[in-house]
């Protein structure tokens, strides 16, 4: 591990979170996006919206490169989180992930109980004394509580995950991405497999998080980024075409595209 | 009304399904029959000769009396060190295969090899196995000779098992994984074998039973005609059941019937309760999965 890139990104610079400049992003031989330049700043929820294929959810996933996995992706440009290009060859995988959790739009509970399922992140990146059974009851406890999920689970914590309903389970892998004390939220759709109900909880928790990590949440759903983001940006065929105040995106649009977009007349 | 009731073409249609169905059927039915009168014959005529001496005690008068023990023990020991043998490798070349290879030529190269080492006759892998373990390592005929045969003939049984049970593994679980920066190795140790190791298990079953049987590959490898002691380690030839039944039922004379046929029922009845056994494992641990 290179401690010098785990301390860099440990220690957020206060005005952005992530910056692109100039990046680009092929899949094989196809482009999905096209010199991308955005400054997402720190301890704001900023929403991307977009019709599908705009590129949104791959932005996404390019800022804690689980895109890499694909063997085919090839970038250029840079991505910048908290001043540190992320594909300079000092930067530890397992560090970036650390600090950028990532919710997908199905939740995915491991298969164990609740609390193995908060625990899981910690385990796997606590390296002093292992930690008595009531300091982990307090992480978890600690965690649940964020995501508006103790009261509901706390007597039943060593019940399997996968009996939750679907919106406690998306909480859950909110949850279990905070002990680690990430910097960055990436979410990708996470209501998208909700009913209405569980979509405006989940919201909710968006917002009672808000503040204490940069989130990111791409959505389908443009009242929900209304609702619940400050910033927001609007991408369309790979570019980025608006990004501002979501106050201003969806009461002054500057692009006609834009006002296209949110008037729905495509997407 | 006559806008539900039934038309001629219906009626044609009708007939037509019901000769396929009662058509498959009867295959279905035939499948199974030679399975009914393989063992119905066997405990028919071997059932009488089969007590507990039988499985406890050696052959004697030139093996036309007595037990099978040698052979019974035997058996276990060349089916034990060949799982020693295999599972280990075949378990690791499973996981490179469908958790860390990635989708290149290489890759598609060695599953086409697993797959045609499942097609090479079993008569072949015994002279592998003489060529390479007896003479080439010196092991001589003995039971690790025959072990080592007898692994790498069901290799591919082990190897396929366990693929298939990680590929069950659905992907959000290791997406979810990698995302809180687990390494693919811990993410391997901590969720995919744990929820994999039922197919795997049945997998060993399968070859444990499949290794029971074979004769050829052990025939020129370890297993003796007759041997009236028990090997002391791995490096002593042994007898062995499906050896046994070949010897007592053609080299033999003057053996009584039901002999053959004892052996051929405890043979089958280790298989078959090895299989039950990997059935019902599956089917209790499936119950217990749930996503």
């Amino acid at each position: 591990m290179n401690t010098a890139t785990a301390e860099k990104l440990e220690t957020p610079a206060a005005e952005l979170a992530i910056r692109t400049q100039k990046l680009d992003l092929w899949y094989g031989t196809f482009q999905a996006l096209f010199q991308v330049d955005l400054d997402i700043k720190n301890g704001i929820i900023t929403s991307l919206i977009g019709p599908s294929g705009c590129g949104k959810s791959t932005f996404l996933r390019s800022v804690n490169r689980i895109n890499e996995r694909l063997g085919y992706v090839r970038i250029e440009g840079t991505i910048d989180v908290f001043d540190k290009n992320i594909y300079d060859a000092d930067v530890e995988l397992v560090q970036l992930r650390k600090q950028i959790g990532m919710v997908f739009q199905r939740p995915n509970p491991l298969p164990a109980s609740i609390r193995d399922n908060i625990l899981y992140g910690h385990r796997l990146h606590y390296t002093g004394k292992r930690l008595s059974r009531s300091d982990q009851d307090d992480i978890v406890e600690d965690a649940l509580r964020q995501v508006l999920l103790w009261d509901k689970v706390k007597d039943r914590l060593h019940r399997k995950a996968i009996d939750l309903s679907l919106e406690e389970q998306q909480k859950l892998c909110i949850a279990r991405l905070l002990p680690v004390q990430p910097q960055i939220l990436l979410m990708d759709e996470p209501c998208s497999a909700l009913d209405p109900k569980g979509t405006e909880a989940v919201e909710e928790l968006i917002w009672e998080l808000r503040g204490k990590y940069t989130i990111l949440i791409v959505t389908h759903n443009m009242a929900q980024a209304r609702r619940a983001s400050e910033e927001c940006i609007f991408m369309l065929m790979g570019k980025v075409v608006e990004h501002t105040a979501t106050e201003d995106l969806f009461v002054t649009p500057k692009h006609q595209e834009t006002a296209n977009y949110i008037e729905g007349r495509y997407g | 009304m006559e806008m539900f009731s039934e038309s001629l073409l219906n009626k044609k249609n009708k007939r037509i399904q019901s000769l396929y169905r009662s058509l498959f059927m009867m295959m279905t039915l035939l499948l199974i029959l030679p399975v009914l009168v393989i063992l119905s014959t066997l405990i028919y005529k071997g059932g009488s000769i089969i007590s507990v001496d039988f499985l406890l005690t050696d052959p004697i008068n030139g093996m036309t009396a007595g037990g099978i023990f040698p052979a019974l023990f035997g058996t276990v020991w060349i089916v034990t060190v060949a799982l020693i043998a295999s599972v280990p490798l075949g378990v690791a070349a499973a996981i490179y295969l469908s958790e860390y290879a990635g989708d290149n030529w290489f890759t598609r190269a060695i599953n086409l090899a697993i797959i045609n080492l499942a097609g090479v006759p079993s008569i072949v892998h015994a002279l592998f196995g003489v060529g390479a373990f007896v003479i080439f390592f010196g092991f001589g005929t003995s039971i690790l000779s025959a072990s080592l045969t007898l692994a790498i003939m069901t290799l591919p049984v082990v190897i396929v098992a366990t693929k298939e049970s990680l590929e069950a593994v659905p992907i959000a679980f290791r997406e979810a994984c990698w995302n809180m920066g687990a390494t693919r190795w811990q993410t391997i140790r901590r969720v995919v074998l744990p929820n994999a190791v039922s197919g795997i298990l049945t997998g060993v079953i399968l070859e444990v039973s499949r290794t029971t049987g074979e004769t050829a590959p052990i025939m020129f490898t370890g297993a003796a005609f007759f041997l009236p002691f028990l090997p002391q380690s791995v490096f002593d030839q042994t007898m062995a059941m499906s050896l046994h039944l070949f010897v007592v039922s053609t080299q033999v004379p003057n053996v009584p019937d039901a002999l053959p046929y004892g052996v051929a029922l405890v043979l089958i009845a280790m298989v078959l309760i090895m299989n039950s056994i990997s059935i019902a494992f599956r089917m209790h641990l499936r119950g217990k999965k749930k996503w």
